[in-house]
């Protein structure tokens, strides 16, 4: 394919998966508001105000970041991966898999759908969010590129999902018991300063530890992390979902026979 | 001429040790009309899967058009258009978003699409569902949309696993002629088919592929030469005697109005008509008992098992 019909291929995919959800933005937009604005009134005007500052701000401001974070990861991934899934399910991926189209336009067209929802609910959330608390953002460049790059990070993670996703209980399974889990373990709602050293270092491990710092320090100026080790772990997490999602996509695991 | 498809050697294990594959070798000409015939699990849809990449190939080289698969695949991709099997499109998408997608894979612009989504629709009979969601249609519409969206970027050779499976009559005739029209105006077609009486009627060249291996590869007509036996049903027009002997054919009695002649290779059809008339039977209609390439299509999977 010429770089010019490759451009379209992409864009069709684009345009596909962005109205995918938006036509159901009743399940796939407004919930993030809802849970959101819960989050914000309980852990932090009910429970917040009792807690006092974090960080150095107060506990509202602390948690704002993190829970912003919270709805990019969840909705990135929950878009390719249903979407994902659902084209295999209904077969209707063999509409891409016999077209000339390149895998690499094929990954980028679904990572893309995940990339625009997480920044359109990351815009509605922080929306929600300035009702609750008066948010100066430190640094536009930082929250820009750190939102672009987590949501295409777990973009990617909810196409890898969808790959070996044989029911639709597997494309649940990993959000229930291994994105929850890692996000409440992020440091969204604590400062990594308050855990024991051992515990402080296996979060490293743990890629929502740097998004959630790096977002904080864009938005706040704070972090338990230093901001170029964040980015820099960010980015060697997105290279490798990268780079394993075309692997995966190039040798048609689990896609064809 | 050239050839649309080329296939050596082609061969197709499983993880599980299945041999669906064991080393077919094919060619098609540009501008036929192809059967690929075969019962189920013969190795048919592997042998589609492998030439549109659905099915990785374990051995073997396929070319189409020229371009080989190994080589080039999203170059022989192009050259190709396939109507599987089984509905596989989003049915919550409307027909005329699903003709759009398909033409975007393609690299073709909004614009060019939306032109041929307009022929395409028409010459299918699906105008007015345009805009219709994919679940709505019924199944010989879904069919027609599943050609729809094999033709919009325009392949010089389509492919068709078992497209009229579950459709009736009347819609199975108009995709024949439709078929029949876009292969004279230069679309190779390569048909798999349970109708045998479809694959004998429409297609010019036949292979017949059982257990993994490709029994018989000819002409239509050569592989009907090859029929030794035809059995025709005949009406008559006053009761048939209890017992009847023709001199020189086999026939019997099926009831007072009707009998059943069998004719061998060479034997004149006019002579038993004119003995029959001799012995004061007169006949007022005559038909086939079966289809033709069924009987072949059976013996030859006899003989290959």
């Amino acid at each position: 394919m010429s770089p010019y019909e490759q451009y379209i291929a992409l864009l069709t995919l684009m345009r596909k998966e962005i109205r995918r959800y938006t036509r159901i933005w009743s399940q796939t937009l407004l919930p993030s508001a809802i849970t959101m604005s819960l989050y914000f009134l309980i852990f932090g005007g009910l429970i917040g105000s009792r807690i006092g500052e974090m960080g150095g701000v107060s506990y509202m401001e602390f948690v704002v970041p993190g829970l912003i974070m919270m709805a990019i990861v969840t909705n990135s991934y929950a878009n390719v991966v249903a979407s994902f899934f659902g084209a295999k399910f209904n077969n209707s991926i063999e509409e891409l898999l016999v077209s000339p189209t390149p895998n690499q336009i094929i990954l980028l067209g679904f990572v893309s759908g995940g990339v625009t929802r997480g920044m359109l609910v990351a815009v509605i959330v922080t929306l929600v969010a300035s009702l609750f608390v008066d948010l100066n953002i430190h640094s536009y460049a930082v929250v820009i590129t750190v939102v672009a790059l987590t949501s295409a990070l777990f973009s990617l993670c909810g196409l890898i999902n969808g790959v070996f996703a044989n029911t639709f209980d597997d494309i649940n399974i990993v959000p229930a018991f291994v994105l929850t889990p890692l996000t409440y373990l992020g440091g969204v709602f604590y400062s990594l300063e308050l855990l024991p050293e051992f515990w402080a270092t296996v979060s490293q491990a743990n890629p929502l530890v740097y998004v959630v710092n790096a977002f904080r320090f864009g938005v706040l100026g704070v972090s338990d992390v230093s901001l170029g080790f964040a980015f820099g772990m960010i980015g060697a997490f997105t290279v490798g979902a990268y780079w394993y999602a075309a692997y995966l996509l190039r040798t048609g695991t689990r896609l064809r026979t | 001429m050239s050839q649309a498809l080329k296939i050596k050697g082609l061969q197709k294990i499983y993880a599980n040790g299945f041999r669906a594959l064991k080393g077919i070798d094919l060619e098609v000409r540009e501008g036929d009309f192809f059967a690929l015939l075969g019962p189920n699990g013969a190795g048919k849809s592997t042998t589609i899967g492998v030439i549109c990449s659905l099915v990785n190939k374990t051995a073997g080289t396929v070319l189409v058009k020229g371009v080989d698969i190994d080589e080039d695949f999203p170059g022989a991709k192009r050259h190709l258009g396939v109507v599987p099997q089984e509905f596989n499109f989003n049915v919550f998408e409307t027909v005329e978003d699903i003709l759009i997608h398909q033409a975007g894979y393609y690299g073709i612009p909004m614009k060019t699409a939306l032109e041929r989504i307009d022929s395409c629709l028409l010459k299918l009979g699906l105008s007015e569902q345009r805009n219709t969601r994919a679940r709505m249609l019924s199944g010989g519409m879904k069919r027609r949309l599943m050609i729809a969206r094999a033709l919009i970027h325009e392949p010089s050779v389509l492919i068709l696993d078992e497209p009229t499976a579950g459709v009736d009559i009347e819609m199975r005739r108009s995709m024949y002629e439709f078929l029949r029209e876009i292969n004279e105006a230069g679309t190779t077609i390569i048909l798999t088919t349970h109708y045998l009486e479809e694959a004998e009627s429409l297609c010019r060249n036949i292979a017949i592929i059982n257990n993994g291996e490709i029994v018989t590869n000819t002409s239509m007509k050569n592989l009907l030469r090859e029929l030794h036996r035809e059995t025709f049903i005949l009406d008559t027009r006053e009761p048939l005697p209890e017992r009847i002997q023709v001199p020189g054919f086999e026939v019997s009695r099926v009831d007072d109005f009707c009998l059943e002649a069998q004719i061998e290779q060479g034997q004149d059809l006019a002579e038993l008509m004119s003995r029959l008339h001799g012995s004061g039977v007169s006949i007022i209609s005559m038909r086939n008992r079966e289809n033709r390439l069924e009987q072949i299509f059976v013996s030859l999977l006899e003989q290959a098992s």
